[in-house]
C-alpha cells in the first residue's frame, strides 16, 4: 500500500518542475552532441548551451560571458573562493591561452603579511571549509559574527575590511534558518572602501584597487529572491539547479567582467578554462529553464508559501511549549521554518515524523558527518541544546495548508511523546 | 507537481529491532518518581554531545537483584532504543543480579539490537554507564543507612 508523503525539505533539494523536465527531454537522446564538436550535432549542442547561458545572463542582469557553468553550488563556491585567492596571490594563468605568466600578479600592500578574506560564521560548509583550507595556505580569514537574529551587520563587514582583503563571501539567504542578508548594503560598504583605496593608490601607495571582490552564495535564494546582480552589487554569485526545481549536479558561477579567477581544474578548456570538462547539456538546459521559471513566478509563489510559513510558525510557537523560532521572523525566506524544540533531540523527531509520512531536517549532531551540531544555530549565540533540538521545515510547490495543519498536529504529539521519555527537565 | 509516495518495506537507517524500541520504548519513567519507589538513580552523557540518560533502580536487598529499572533519555533514535533495550535485558527473568547487570557491555546491547551504524556506537550507548552510576549511588545510600 502506498501512502501520501508530505515533503517539507525543499531546502535540501527539490523535485523537477514538469516544465524543466520537458525542456531537458530532447537532450538525452536526440540532441546528444558534444558542444565542442565541429559537425552538426556538436554545433546544435553548442547553440543550446549558449542559448541557455544567454537566458540565464538575461535573467540575472549579466552578460553571457559572465556565466560559468559548474556541476553545482559546492563547485561554484570553491571556484569563487580558491579562484579569487589563487588569482590574487599567484602568477595568473591567462584565460585565453592557459599559459601562466606575469600577467597581473597582485602585490601585497606594504606591511601586510598575507592576503585576507572575510566571510561569516554561518556560511554553508562549501564556503567555510574552503576558507579553512586557505587558512592553512597562509591566507588570513575573518569569520564575522552574525546577529542573534541571523542577520549580518554591514558595519561588521566594514570593520573587518583591510587593504589586503581580496574577497568577501556572504550568503544571500542562510540555508538552515532562511535569514536574508543585506547584500546590496554590504556591496555598498565594499564599494566605498574600494573608492578609498583607489584614492590612496593615487597618492602612490601600492594597493590593488580592484579588490576586494564580493561573492554571494545564492543557492537558497534563487527560488524566491531577486537575483539581479546589478541591484545586488555582487562580483561573484553562486546558483545551483537543485533548490529551484531544476536538475541536481548543475550550477553556475556569475563572475563579473574584470574579476580575476585562477582555474582549479585543467582539461579541455571549456568554460573559459575555468571549469573544463564536457558540458552537461541536458542539465544546463534544465538549469536555464528552472531559473527563468523561478524568477518569473517568484512573486506569486513567495506569497503562497509565505502565508503557510507564517501560519505554521504561529501554530508551532503557540501550541508547542518551549519552542523558539531561529532567525529573524520577517527577513527570512518565505518557505523557511526553523524552530528549536527544547528537551528533545532532532534526529528522533525527524525519524518519528518520517514514520508519519513527513520529511524534514534537523541541525542535531546525530545527523551530521562530524558529530558537530548546527554551526548556524551556535553562531546565533544559542546553547548546544537549541542546536540539537532544531528542526527545519522548508515548504514548496507540493505543500498545501492541509499539509501544514497535519504536520503541526503530528509534531505536537511527537514532541509530547519524546518529552515524556526525555531525561532533560524543561520546566 | 510532485506526488511523493512511500513504498512500504523500504530499508530504514536502523535495524527493525532499533525501530521497534525507538517507536515503542519500554520501561521508561513517566511522570516523577514517587517517594521510596526507587533506591537510587544514575546519569550519563552531556548536552554538548547531545545525549543524556537518567536511570532509576529498585533493588531486592537480599538477592541483590534489580527488581525495577526505569529510564529517561534525551537523545537520538539509537540512544532511546539502546536504553530501552538495556532495561529489557536487566529486567529479564525476574531481574538480573547487580553483579551480572554490571557486566553488560555496549557491545552486548548492540548485539541485542541487531547492530547499530558504527558512527552511532560511542555516543548513544550510555545506558550501561548510567546504570553503573546508579549502582554506585545505591551502594553509597546503603552505607549511609548503616
Amino acid at each position: 500500500m502506498e501512502k501520501k508523503r508530505i515533503y517539507m525539505d525543499h531546502g535540501a533539494t527539490t523535485y523537477l518542475d514538469e516544465r524543466v523536465k520537458r525542456a531537458m527531454e530532447p537532450y538525452w537522446i536526440e540532441e546528444f552532441g558534444n558542444p565542442s564538436a565541429l559537425y552538426k550535432e556538436g554545433r546544435e549542442a553548442r547553440k543550446a548551451v549558449e542559448t541557455a547561458r544567454a537566458d540565464i545572463a538575461e535573467t540575472i542582469g549579466a552578460r553571457a560571458e559572465e556565466i560559468i557553468f559548474t556541476n553545482g553550488g559546492t563547485e561554484s563556491d570553491n571556484l569563487a573562493i580558491f579562484g579569487v585567492a589563487y588569482g590574487a596571490s599567484r602568477k595568473l594563468t591567462s584565460l585565453k591561452t592557459g599559459i601562466t605568466g606575469n600577467l597581473t600578479e597582485a602585490k601585497l600592500p606594504a606591511g601586510a603579511k598575507n592576503f585576507h578574506i572575510i566571510t561569516t560564521k554561518f556560511e554553508h560548509h562549501a564556503v567555510l571549509k574552503s576558507c579553512e583550507a586557505l587558512e592553512k595556505q597562509s591566507f588570513d580569514v575573518t569569520y564575522i559574527n552574525v546577529g542573534e537574529d541571523g542577520i549580518v551587520n554591514p558595519k561588521d563587514v566594514e570593520k573587518a575590511l583591510r587593504p589586503e582583503t581580496i574577497l568577501v563571501s556572504i550568503m544571500y539567504a542562510n540555508n538552515e534558518i532562511g535569514t536574508i542578508q543585506p547584500i546590496a548594503e554590504i556591496a555598498k560598504v565594499i564599494k566605498n572602501y574600494k573608492k578609498k583605496k583607489l584614492e590612496i593608490r593615487n597618492s602612490k601607495l601600492e594597493i590593488n584597487g580592484k579588490t576586494p571582490f564580493f561573492h554571494s552564495d545564492a543557492c537558497q535564494a534563487s527560488e524566491y529572491l531577486d537575483l539581479n546582480v546589478e541591484k545586488l552589487g555582487v562580483d561573484l554569485m553562486t546558483v545551483n539547479g537543485s533548490k529551484m526545481y531544476g536538475p541536481k549536479g548543475i550550477g553556475f558561477l556569475y563572475a563579473k567582467r574584470g574579476v580575476k579567477l585562477s582555474p582549479l581544474l585543467y582539461g579541455g578548456g571549456q568554460e573559459k578554462h575555468l571549469w573544463p570538462g564536457t558540458e552537461n547539456v541536458p542539465a544546463i538546459i534544465g538549469l536555464a529553464e528552472a531559473i527563468k521559471i523561478a524568477q518569473r513566478e517568484k512573486g506569486d509563489e513567495s506569497e503562497r508559501v509565505g502565508e503557510m510559513r507564517d501560519y505554521f510558525i504561529k501554530r508551532l510557537l503557540g501550541e508547542v511549549p518551549k519552542t523558539f523560532l531561529n532567525g529573524n521572523i520577517e527577513r527570512r525566506l518565505p518557505n523557511n521554518i526553523n524552530v528549536s524544540v527544547l528537551g528533545i533531540e532532532g534526529e528522533a523527531v525527524v525519524l518519528y515524523l518520517d514514520e508519519y509520512g513527513i520529511a524534514c531536517s534537523t541541525g542535531s549532531a546525530c545527523t551530521s558527518e562530524n558529530f558537530e551540531p548546527s554551526h548556524v544555530i551556535l553562531a546565533l549565540g544559542k546553547p548546544h541544546a537549541y542546536a540539537h533540538g532544531s528542526i527545519r521545515f522548508t515548504l514548496g510547490k507540493c505543500n498545501s495548508k492541509k499539509d501544514v495543519d497535519y504536520t503541526a498536529d503530528v509534531l505536537k504529539n511527537v514532541v509530547e511523546k519524546l518529552r515524556s521519555i526525555s531525561a532533560v527537565n524543561i520546566k | 507537481m510532485a506526488d511523493i509516495k512511500n513504498k512500504e518495506g523500504e530499508e530504514w537507517l536502523y535495524s527493525d529491532k532499533v525501530k521497534e524500541h525507538f517507536l515503542n520504548p519500554k520501561n521508561f519513567l513517566s511522570g516523577e518518581p514517587k517517594e521510596g519507589e526507587f533506591d537510587a538513580d544514575g546519569e550519563a552523557g552531556n548536552f554538548a554531545c547531545g545525549d543524556i540518560m537518567k536511570v532509576w533502580i529498585k533493588v531486592d536487598p537480599k538477592m541483590e537483584r534489580v527488581k525495577d529499572f526505569k529510564w529517561r533519555t534525551w537523545g537520538c533514535a539509537s540512544a532511546i532504543a539502546a536504553t530501552s533495550m538495556f532495561s529489557e535485558m536487566v529486567l529479564e527473568n525476574g531481574g538480573m543480579t547487580i553483579g551480572d547487570a554490571l557486566k553488560i557491555t555496549p557491545q552486548d546491547i548492540i548485539a541485542r539490537l541487531n547492530g547499530l551504524p558504527p558512527r552511532k556506537v560511542h555516543c548513544s550507548v550510555l545506558a550501561d554507564q548510567a546504570f553503573k552510576d546508579a549502582v554506585k549511588n545505591y551502594r553509597k545510600n546503603k552505607e549511609r543507612k548503616k
